[in-house]
């Protein structure tokens, strides 16, 4: 052995390693890292996305800062991440408990379950579109009058639209991360608590609940920061409106850039959303007081 | 961090019977509120899905007067002719070659990555790789959309499927390292030692010893980027204009501003512009689902 290791060193790994590296480094700091610099950079100038980009300090900021539809976009942004949050964390919990289930019927139930996680957003709100509209749509059809509302012309009702779609995608993908978080529960634990007689629901709540903390955490990071990122979804449903009721933060910055020309402005709320999202990341890294959140940032 | 991995690579067969035991034992009492909120979603879920289905088998003439949850005495295919008439072939082509185009490149890439990583952990250079590749995790797309379309102009890359291809593997290398790293660091490491005291070089080493021992992981990141991707419409919405270079997802968006009011062509491409991957759930649920919850499972 002692003679064998480590006698060439054509074969020092040292030397070798960080060439492998390197493809992903270069294309990862070519299209992420550098448009993020950019975009901080860019938030200093002014640009209408076709012609000369030229520095103008710190007018994109003052125009953003001082423009309403800033704390109006955040506003938005803020309660459609706490109200799906909301919406979705508790029948995720149920899902995915009752998906944990051993029982063959819920493995079938799971199978049509996750069918809208591998549909794309921009498929699932065109149906949606569909299925809403109030002359040809699904209400309109069964002549229901409740249910043929303009959904998507009302501002209250697109909210609540935003909402019920975006869960409808995505409590799929949150119930499939409590159901491996509840099989991962010592099953010796339910065992104990029914020994000392205690119910399904006092189960419930003093050993699923608490042994799913972090699955919890974990859960609500990911909705929380890609709730941040909703656009797709927003964008073919109801394009911010009407008038700016589902204007989220995301579509705020598009429909300034690439919509009005300001590239500046748009830049300048993009930096806003890095930093909001941020900022949520680690308070909820905090909350937690462990490791979960870290490294699992990104939205879905 | 460390454990965020364990329910993909835990063996799943020993001591199933036992669990399943136990379950029964336990499941006596019926978990009530669980069924409930399970049959109601199945709903909440289904409906829409068939609806959707038998709508698009319809024919637009006869869509209005009919009871929308009742499919169609005469089935039609007319509207998925029009569908594909408008051009579906080659979008779904353009689609194929921007995820492949992003796919292979973002695991080959990522894996060589993760390798010098878990491999070369004593080397500072790569530890702070890592570091940033991490890092990378908390930066949303959209937030970087207006740099990338800058720098794809500047490439003189704008409206070609190598824009859409570019971005997309950068934000796919972040959580495929992160993946990949975790499942490379189990390979025992006396395994590495013998390949070395055979003489391997650390290129065959990473595509004979590492690879094979991953392949469960490679799958699942090949799986979870190429969803991403093939269902991605930012960066074709901002990165191309020609409609030669729509992919699937953005030529649905078209398609709908241009036939709004026929609800059944609208349907028809979305459930053809859905099928390749419903095919694909079809065959392997298991792995799109954990490919799917690659990295966040606990």
């Amino acid at each position: 052995m002692s003679t064998l290791t480590g006698h060439s060193p054509r074969r020092e790994p040292w030397t070798v390693l960080p060439w492998l590296a390197t493809p992903a480094l270069v294309v990862f700091v070519g299209f992420a890292v550098i448009p993020l610099v950019g975009v901080f950079a860019l938030s200093f100038t002014t640009w209408d996305g076709i012609g000369a980009i030229h520095p103008s300090g710190l007018a994109s900021w003052r125009s953003v800062l001082t423009n309403p539809g800033l704390p109006h976009a955040l506003w938005v942004t803020f309660l459609v991440m706490v109200v799906s949050w909301a919406f979705q964390t508790p029948l995720s919990i149920l899902l995915g408990t009752f998906l944990a289930g051993r029982q063959r019927y819920r493995a079938l139930l799971g199978v049509v379950y996750f069918i809208p996680l591998m549909l794309s957003s921009a498929a699932i709100a065109i149906a949606y579109k569909a299925l809403l509209d109030p002359n040809f749509g699904l209400g309109a059809g069964l002549k229901i009058h409740v249910l043929s509302q303009d959904w998507l012309g009302r501002p209250g009702l697109a909210f609540g639209v935003v909402i019920f779609v975006v869960s409808w995608q995505f409590i799929p993908f949150h119930s499939l991360i409590y159901q491996g978080g509840v099989q991962q529960i010592p099953k010796s634990l339910y065992e104990a608590a029914q020994l000392d007689g205690a119910g399904r629901i006092r189960q419930f709540f003093s050993i699923t609940l608490p042994q799913l903390k972090y699955t919890i955490i974990t859960s609500s990071t990911l909705m929380v920061v890609g709730s941040l990122t909703f656009f797709d979804l927003i964008f073919v449903l109801t394009e911010g409106g009407p008038g700016d009721a589902t204007r989220v933060l995301a579509l705020d910055m598009y429909k300034r850039g690439f919509q009005a020309n300001l590239m500046g402005p748009a830049s300048a709320i993009a930096v806003i959303l890095v930093l909001v999202g941020l900022a949520l990341a680690l308070l909820l890294r905090r909350l937690g007081g462990r490791d979960a959140g870290a490294s699992q940032l990104e939205g879905v | 961090m460390t454990t965020m991995l364990t329910e993909p690579r835990r063996p799943q067969k020993p001591g199933h019977h036992e669990r399943r035991r136990h379950t029964r034992q336990a499941g006596r009492r019926r978990n009530w509120a669980g069924g409930l909120a399970g049959w109601l979603w199945l709903v909440v879920v289904a409906v829409p899905l068939y609806w959707a289905l038998i709508t698009s088998l319809k024919a637009q003439s006869r869509y209005y007067a009919s009871n929308p949850l009742v499919p169609s005495g005469d089935p039609t295919l007319d509207n998925y002719r029009l569908v594909i008439e408008s051009d579906f072939f080659r979008y779904f082509v353009n689609s194929v070659v921007v995820t492949a185009g992003a796919v292979v490149p973002a695991v080959v890439f990522s894996f060589m990555a993760a390798y010098a990583i878990v491999r070369g952990w004593r080397l500072r250079v790569l530890r702070a790789m890592n570091g940033l590749f991490l890092m990378g995790l908390a930066i949303p797309l959209q937030a970087t959309v207006i740099p990338v379309y800058l720098i794809i102009i500047k490439l003189h890359l704008y409206d070609s499927l190598l824009a859409l291809i570019l971005p997309s593997i950068a934000f796919a290398i972040p959580l495929s390292v992160l993946v990949l790293t975790n499942f490379i660091r189990d390979v025992p490491k006396e395994l590495f030692d013998s390949m070395r005291v055979d003489g391997a070089t650390e290129w065959t080493t990473l595509w004979r010893l590492a690879a094979p021992l991953t392949r469960p992981a490679i799958l699942t990141v090949t799986i979870f980027n190429a969803l991403t991707i093939w269902n991605g419409f930012l960066l074709p919405l901002v990165l191309t204009q020609s409609p030669e270079r729509r992919t699937l997802p953005l030529a649905l968006w078209t398609f709908q501003g241009q036939y709004g009011v026929n609800v059944p062509a609208v349907l028809a491409a979305v459930v053809l512009t859905t099928l390749p991957v419903l095919v694909l759930y079809a065959f392997g649920r298991r792995q799109l689902l954990s490919g799917l919850t690659a990295g966040f499972s606990r």
